[in-house]
C-alpha cells in the first residue's frame, strides 16, 4: 500500500516563514506506514507585498519601460471593466463578468507572451485579451451578443471566450501537443480558468494529459475565492490549488496573484520551462473577485462587505503604483495623463462600436458548416423570407 | 480491388490518410500497441510511431478536448471512442466547443476532427456496448453524423470524413465489422457526406435504412421481391445528419409507400425526422402511412434478450407486406 506525506510551506503576510505540515495516511491506526515513500512540497511566492514593500532578494530585473507598460495595461483593464459595468447598467451591452481586482493575475502572463504563443482563456481575462491583440470593439461586440467579437485578431493566436467552465484547459493541452509535434520553436500555450474549474473533470484530465504528454502549456488558475456563490473552502478540501499539480507530476506554485512582480517571475519561469521542453506548469494565482460573478449576479446574497473590503488594500494596481513611485519612475501627474489617455481610447472604442450598423443575421447560416449542404440553403431562404415578412409587419 | 471486411476497409482509409497527410493522427484508448479492441488500427503504430498513434489516458472528454486543440492548429485528429456507450462524457466538448467553434468565430476557427465509435448490438457484449444513439449526435448543429453500412462505403466515407472541414461523428456498426467482405477498390475512393445512396431502384415501395440494419433489410427485400412480386427501392441514408432529404422525397414521390428501418428506439429518432420531412414535402404523394420498424422505447436489454428488440428480417418483411397491401 502506498503512502504519502504532503508538506506545504506557507509564507504569511507578515513575511515570516511558517511551516505547516499536513499528513495524509492511506492506512490508519495500526497500519500506519513505516516508511515515507514520497515527500512533496508546495511553494508560495510573493515579492511585492500589499504595502508595496519589495523583497529585494526576489525582486526581478525588469526594464522600466516594461514595468510602466504592464501597469498601463492593468489600468486599461480596470478602466475598461468599469466602463463595461456602466454600459451594462445603461443597457448598452449584455451580461458581463468583470475581472476587477484580478488584473495582475491575467495581464502579467499575457504581457510575457509572444505572437507565436496561444492564449486559451475562460471569461475573466478581459485585460489579457486586449494585451494579446483583441480590440475593445471586439469585446464590445462579444458582450453585445455578436459573434464578430470572436474574430481572430491579426497575427495573434487567441481562442474565443470559453464559458463552459474548465473545458478549454483540454484545448490548450491539444494545442500544446501540436506545437510539440510540429516542433514549433519559442511557442507555448497559456490557459486561464478559475478555482471553480478545478472541480471539473476536464481540469483533471487536462492536467493528466499535460503531464503524460509533457506539452508546453502553462495552466493559470485565477483563484478568486468565489465561484459564483461557492467559496473556495467548499470547492475543495485541498489546502492549496497548486498542490493539485503534484498528483499529475505537473510543477505547481502558489503565487500572490495580486502581486505583479510575483506573477511576472512565476509566469516567466513557466513559459521558459514550456519552451525549453520542460513541460507544463500549474500556477495558482491567489486573488479576489472584487465584483459580482457577472452583472446578472448579486453577491450580497452570499458574502459580506467586510470580506470584500479586507481585500481592497491588496489591490494589484495600488501595489504596482507604489512600487513605480518608489522606483522614481512614476508620479501622480504621469498617472493622470495616462488615465486620461486610456479613457480616451475607451471612449473611441465605444463610439466606433455604437456607430456600427446592425449585422446580417443570415450569415450565421454561412458558418455553421465549412461546406454547405443544400438543406441549409433552403433554411436560409426560408429565414430571409420570414425576416422580410417580420420587417413588413413592423412597418405596418 | 481487394475483398475486405469493414475492419480492414476502415483500416485502409486510416492508412491512406495517414500516409497522405502528416497532420492526421489517431488517438484513443488502446489504439496503439493493442491496435484497438476491434483491431481497426492494426499496423498503424508500427508504421507511424507513437507521436501519430497515441495511446491516451482513459478519459473520453480528454481525448476529444485535446483533439479540438490539435484541430484548431490545423492537425486532423481521428479519435476513437472504444464503444459509443462510453462516448457520453464527450458531449459537452462536442456541443459546447467542437460543433460551434466555426460559427462562434464566424469562420475564423474550425475543428476538423473525426470521432470514430463502434455502435449497436448483436455481438453478445456486456451492458453499454449495444446502443444505437445516433440521434444524440444528429441533433447537434455544426457536426455531421455518418454511419456506413458496408466495407466499401465505410472506407470511402471515412476518407471523406477525414478530409471534411468540420467535426464528423463516424459511427461504425460493429455487428457488421467482420460479418461480410466486399470488393474495395485499391485506388482511394470518396463518398460525399450528406448524401444518401440509392442502393437499388424500384417503383412500388421505398425502404429507408442505415448502418447495421442494412443487412437484414437487404435480405428482407430479396425475399419480398420474390414473394410479393414487388419492385422495391432501397435507400441507404449513410449520413444521418445533415439528412439527404431530396433523395427521400424524390423516391417517395415515385413509390408513394415507405418503410423506415432503424436499430435505435423510436422516440425522437432519425426515423421521426424522416417522417416529418416526408410530411413537409411529399404528404400528398403517400398511398399508405409511413411504416417504422424500430427498436422499442426501452432501456437496451442485456445481450440474451437484445435481439428480440432489434428489428429482424421477419419484422422488416412483414412491414413491407403491410405497407404494400394498405
Amino acid at each position: 500500500m502506498a503512502s504519502a506525506l504532503i508538506a506545504y510551506e506557507k509564507k504569511s503576510n507578515k513575511n515570516k516563514l511558517k511551516f505547516d505540515t499536513v499528513k495524509f495516511y492511506f492506512n490508519k491506526g495500526q497500519n500506519m506506514p513505516k516508511k515515507i515513500t514520497n515527500r512533496f512540497s508546495v511553494s508560495y511566492l510573493q515579492i511585492l507585498d500589499e504595502n508595496g514593500k519589495v523583497d529585494k532578494k526576489l525582486e526581478p530585473k525588469i526594464p522600466d519601460k516594461d514595468l510602466i507598460s504592464m501597469y498601463r495595461w492593468m489600468v486599461m483593464a480596470r478602466e475598461f471593466d468599469e466602463r463595461m459595468l456602466k454600459l451594462q447598467r445603461q443597457g448598452r451591452i449584455g451580461t458581463f463578468g468583470p475581472s476587477i481586482g484580478q488584473e495582475a493575475a491575467h495581464c502579467i502572463p499575457a504581457y510575457l507572451m509572444n505572437e507565436k504563443d496561444w492564449m486559451v482563456g475562460a471569461f475573466r481575462e478581459a485585460g489579457a485579451r486586449l494585451i494579446r491583440g483583441e480590440t475593445m470593439e471586439q469585446a464590445l461586440h462579444f458582450y453585445n451578443g455578436y459573434e464578430e467579437g470572436n474574430a481572430k485578431p491579426e497575427g495573434s493566436n487567441i481562442l474565443p471566450v470559453s464559458i463552459i467552465v474548465g473545458a478549454q484547459a483540454l484545448h490548450a493541452v491539444g494545442i500544446g501537443y501540436s506545437l510539440k509535434y510540429r516542433k514549433v520553436k519559442d511557442a507555448a500555450v497559456v490557459t486561464f480558468f478559475g478555482d471553480g474549474a478545478t472541480s471539473e473533470g476536464d481540469f483533471h484530465e487536462a492536467m493528466n494529459f499535460a503531464g503524460v504528454w509533457q506539452v508546453p502549456v502553462v495552466l493559470i488558475c485565477q483563484n478568486n475565492q468565489w465561484a459564483i456563490s461557492l467559496p473556495r473552502h467548499k470547492q475543495t478540501r485541498s489546502a492549496t490549488i497548486a498542490q493539485k499539480g503534484i498528483a499529475y507530476d505537473v510543477p505547481g506554485i502558489q503565487v500572490d496573484g495580486n502581486d505583479p512582480l510575483a506573477m511576472y517571475v512565476a509566469s516567466k519561469e513557466a513559459l521558459e520551462r514550456a519552451k525549453s521542453g520542460g513541460g507544463p506548469t500549474l500556477i495558482e494565482a491567489v486573488t479576489f473577485r472584487m465584483m459580482m460573478h457577472t452583472t446578472a449576479d448579486d453577491p450580497t446574497k452570499y458574502r459580506t462587505d467586510e470580506e470584500v473590503e479586507g481585500w481592497r488594500p491588496k489591490d494589484p494596481l495600488i501595489r504596482m503604483k507604489t512600487y513605480l513611485i518608489n522606483k522614481n519612475i512614476w508620479s501622480d501627474t504621469k498617472e493622470e495623463e495616462m488615465r486620461a489617455e486610456v479613457k480616451k481610447e475607451i471612449d473611441e472604442a465605444v463610439k466606433n462600436f455604437e456607430a456600427n450598423p446592425s449585422f446580417d443575421s443570415a450569415l450565421v447560416f454561412d458558418h455553421t458548416y465549412g461546406n454547405k449542404h443544400y438543406t441549409f440553403e433552403e433554411e436560409r431562404t426560408e429565414f430571409l423570407a420570414e425576416r422580410a415578412k417580420e420587417a413588413e409587419n413592423v412597418k405596418a | 480491388m481487394s475483398k475486405l471486411n469493414m475492419v480492414q476497409a476502415i483500416n485502409l482509409a486510416l492508412q491512406e490518410k495517414m500516409k497522405d497527410d502528416d497532420g492526421v493522427v489517431v488517438l484513443g484508448e488502446d489504439v496503439g500497441v493493442d491496435e484497438g479492441v476491434f483491431r481497426v488500427t492494426a499496423g498503424l503504430l508500427e508504421k507511424y510511431g507513437e507521436e501519430r498513434v497515441i495511446d491516451t489516458p482513459l478519459a473520453e472528454s480528454g481525448i476529444i478536448g485535446t483533439s479540438i486543440g490539435m484541430a484548431l492548429t490545423g492537425m486532423k485528429p481521428v479519435c476513437e471512442m472504444q464503444f459509443s456507450g462510453f462516448s457520453y462524457l464527450i458531449m459537452h466538448q462536442l456541443e459546447g466547443h467542437a460543433s460551434r467553434m466555426r460559427q462562434r468565430s464566424l469562420g475564423a476557427w474550425s475543428v476538423p476532427l473525426v470521432v470514430r465509435m463502434p455502435y449497436g448490438g448483436g455481438i453478445r457484449a456486456l451492458e453499454h456496448h449495444s446502443e444505437s444513439r445516433e440521434t444524440f449526435y444528429a441533433h447537434i448543429p455544426g457536426i455531421k453524423t455518418v454511419i456506413p453500412s458496408s466495407p466499401r462505403n465505410a472506407r470511402a466515407l471515412l476518407v471523406s470524413a477525414i478530409e471534411d472541414p468540420d467535426p464528423v461523428i463516424f459511427m461504425e456498426p460493429k455487428r457488421s465489422y467482420r460479418a461480410f467482405r466486399e470488393d474495395v477498390p485499391d485506388k482511394i475512393e470518396r463518398m460525399e457526406l450528406g448524401k444518401a445512396q440509392i442502393v437499388q431502384e424500384g417503383n412500388d415501395i421505398t425502404v429507408i435504412s442505415w448502418g447495421a440494419m442494412m443487412r437484414p433489410v437487404i435480405k428482407a427485400i430479396e425475399e419480398s421481391q420474390k414473394e410479393f412480386n414487388a419492385s422495391i427501392e432501397l435507400i441507404d441514408i449513410l449520413t444521418v445528419s445533415p439528412l439527404d432529404e431530396k433523395a427521400i422525397i424524390d423516391s417517395v414521390m415515385k413509390t408513394g409507400r415507405v418503410v423506415i428501418v432503424q436499430e435505435a428506439p423510436k422516440n425522437v429518432s432519425i426515423s421521426s425526422e424522416i417522417v416529418a420531412r416526408i410530411n413537409d414535402k411529399a404528404l400528398l404523394y403517400l398511398e399508405a402511412p409511413v411504416k417504422r420498424v424500430t427498436n422499442y422505447d426501452v432501456v437496451t436489454p442485456y445481450f440474451s434478450r437484445e435481439l428480440d428488440f432489434i428489428p429482424s428480417q421477419g419484422r422488416i418483411k412483414r412491414a413491407i407486406k403491410e405497407t404494400l397491401d394498405f
